[in-house]
């Protein structure tokens, strides 16, 4: 049992003559978490479908597991789905929502009540039961499309943006519930959103997805702490982006010429290479840090109270196309206008590769 | 002035108004005339001429024959205007805009046109004159009009309903049955009640194609051949009050506004 739960496999889709997906391959372990994150037209969603059996791709396979399932209809793969407009049956009780799948199955009458009656308590909806769907908020109906798309246990559940549809609050909220929900059913979900943030509350592996590519995957902890690509590093999180050139190399250390002044990295890069720097806005100082990266000085353009720290965006004295991007605590003492000093902590630089 | 023009067009609202509804008030009126000719004055009034109508079996088999012919007709011309509808809206045909407009065609073609096209078309296959041919007849004229009603009410938003159902194990006559008829079902009846309609006071085709079981109808017009009476109107005022019925279904099942 080593084959992974779900293995797509070099899938190409075009729409017409336009290319959605290019090449994509991706691996699913048994009980994981996964997110794809992206922004709209980057494939995902079309990767999605294609897991659930609704679009066939032009090239590549796709196995679940171990079985192919490339062209294996919706009906009959082990996977359901959570549409992002919940696509409940609107002349069918709650009940019968749920119960659905299984009188597919040819479940009788009281077992699948009983079943329908369970999964709906899971999502903390057992007194809909009787319920008409447009007697739901939306956020019940969500949970209503959680539970039918669950009771059938699937050995994938497919979300597509399933928290697009709701308010802010209630989406932290649902997130949560999400985790927990999957977290005791055991299921492998797999869950498409352009929202970074729930992304990164959710994933155990997160996928970023950019122009019908995999970006960048693995735990978010480590896709948002060393970003593989530019695109990752600016999607999930926000960047302050230096552009130079390896000007001296040492042993497994090199310097890189920025419009700011040298960098020195602890990474071996050949002489005379372009080399692209992301600073995370949490890393930068105002101010001369000891023993961290000068990058010159900044004229501050915006701070933005948000609660619990302050965002300050600043324009380089040196390289007034360059903009950072800082983080500082909520007691910090800035104001637009001024021009101070900025540096960083040497070991929080990231190397983007390309 | 405002004044003067206030009254005019309120006068000229009732004249309209009296066009329309006068002929039927006339017909009602004189389906309850006591004595032997429907003109005034009034003697009634008086159900004997209902009475009459109700036990001529020659009107009461041809009322039984035109509801049967338009219960039958619209049930297959709803049935198939239902099935073209989900396939133009479901799945990607060559030239389906031009499929659409053919299959809507009928719509502008005249009555007597189809039903001499019939008669000839039946003549040659050697179908006998009937109620069937009729209500094949009837099929043809209102299964347009079902799949124009359907085809309007067939939304993108339940593409997704129908797939989340084949996602959960639905086979495809299952999600057709289960979920699609059901949630289609205003505009259906909207189509099946027009259609009975339609076909229940359809005169040109059923005169055309039936010979001796016939609709009411030609009925009422074999009636009117040997001249007024009170029982006449009483006939024609039983097939206004079936259509007004109809009418009122039809009304409700696709203007009511089912929640979302």
């Amino acid at each position: 049992m080593s084959a992974p739960l779900v293995d797509i496999r070099d899938v190409s889709h075009r729409f017409g003559q336009h290319p959605v997906l290019k090449n994509v391959s991706l691996t699913t372990e048994a009980g994981s978490y996964t997110i794809l994150l992206g922004p709209s037209g980057s494939g995902k969603t079309t990767l999605l479908s294609i897991l659930g059996g609704f679009v066939t791709p032009s090239e590549g396979k796709v196995f679940i597991r171990g079985e192919d399932c490339t062209s294996v209809p919706p009906a009959k793969r082990p996977t359901t789905t959570v549409f992002q407009d919940y696509a409940l049956f609107p002349h069918m009780s709650v009940g019968g929502n749920v119960g659905f799948g299984l009188r597919m199955q040819g479940v009788d009458g009281a077992t699948r009540a009983a079943r329908a009656r369970e999964t709906l308590a899971l999502v903390g909806l057992d007194s809909a039961f009787d319920k008409r769907p447009h007697q739901l908020s939306g956020g019940q109906r969500q949970r209503v499309a959680l539970a039918r798309a669950l009771v059938i246990e699937p050995a994938v559940l497919l979300l597509d943006e399933p928290l697009g549809a709701l308010d802010l609050k209630l989406r932290r909220q649902m997130q949560d519930e999400l985790k927990a929900i999957q977290k005791r059913v055991g299921t492998a979900f797999i869950h498409v959103t352009h929202d970074q943030e729930e992304a990164m509350a959710l994933a155990d592996h997160c996928v970023v997805m950019n122009d019908g590519r995999i970006e960048d995957e693995g735990p978010p902890e480590r896709v948002y702490a060393r970003p593989a690509t530019r695109f990752s590093a600016t999607f999930m999180g926000e960047s302050t982006i230096l552009a130079g050139t390896v000007m001296e190399t040492g042993n497994r250390t090199c310097t890189v010429a920025t419009p700011v002044g040298p960098v020195s990295l602890s990474s071996a890069l050949p002489l005379g290479s372009a080399a692209a720097l992301a600073i995370r806005p949490e890393h930068l100082v105002l101010g001369a840090a000891p023993g961290g990266t000068k990058l010159g000085k900044a004229d501050v353009s915006d701070v933005v109270f948000q609660g619990s720290f302050k965002r300050v965006l600043a324009t380089s004295v040196e390289e007034p196309s360059l903009r950072f991007i800082a983080k500082l605590p909520a007691t910090a003492i800035v104001q637009a206008g001024d021009r101070v000093a900025i540096s960083c902590d040497t070991d929080q630089i990231i190397l983007l590769t390309d | 002035m405002r004044r003067i023009v206030s009254v005019a067009s309120w006068i000229y609202a009732l004249a309209v108004y009296g066009f329309i509804f006068l002929p039927v008030v006339v017909l009602v009126l004189f389906s309850l005339q006591s004595t032997s000719f429907p003109i005034p004055p009034f003697t009634g009034p008086s159900l004997r001429w209902y009475q009459a109508v109700l036990s001529d079996t020659r009107l009461t088999s041809a009322l039984v024959n035109s509801l049967l012919v338009a219960v039958l007709s619209s049930a297959t011309a709803v049935t198939l205007g239902f099935l073209s509808a989900w396939g133009f809206a479901r799945f990607v045909l060559p030239g389906s805009g031009l499929l659409r407009g053919l299959i809507t065609l009928p719509l502008t073609v005249s009555y007597l046109i189809i039903g001499m096209g019939l008669l000839v078309l039946f003549n040659w296959a050697g179908v006998p004159k009937s109620l069937l041919a009729a209500g094949i007849g009837h099929v043809v004229i209102n299964l347009p009009l079902c799949f124009a009603i359907i085809y309007s009410q067939m939304g993108d938003h339940q593409i997704n309903i129908e797939r989340a159902a084949r996602d959960l194990g639905a086979p495809e006559w299952k999600v057709l049955l289960l979920i699609t008829v059901p949630v289609m079902a205003p505009a259906i009846f909207a189509g099946f009640f027009l259609s009975m309609t339609f076909s229940w006071d359809e005169f040109v085709i059923s005169f055309l194609l039936t010979r001796f079981d016939t609709t009411l109808p030609v009925e009422i017009w074999n009636l009117l051949r040997s001249g007024l009476n009170p029982k006449t109107n009483a006939v024609g005022s039983l097939v206004f009050a079936v259509s007004i019925v109809l009418v009122v279904f039809f009304e409700l099942t696709l203007l009511r506004r089912r929640p979302a």
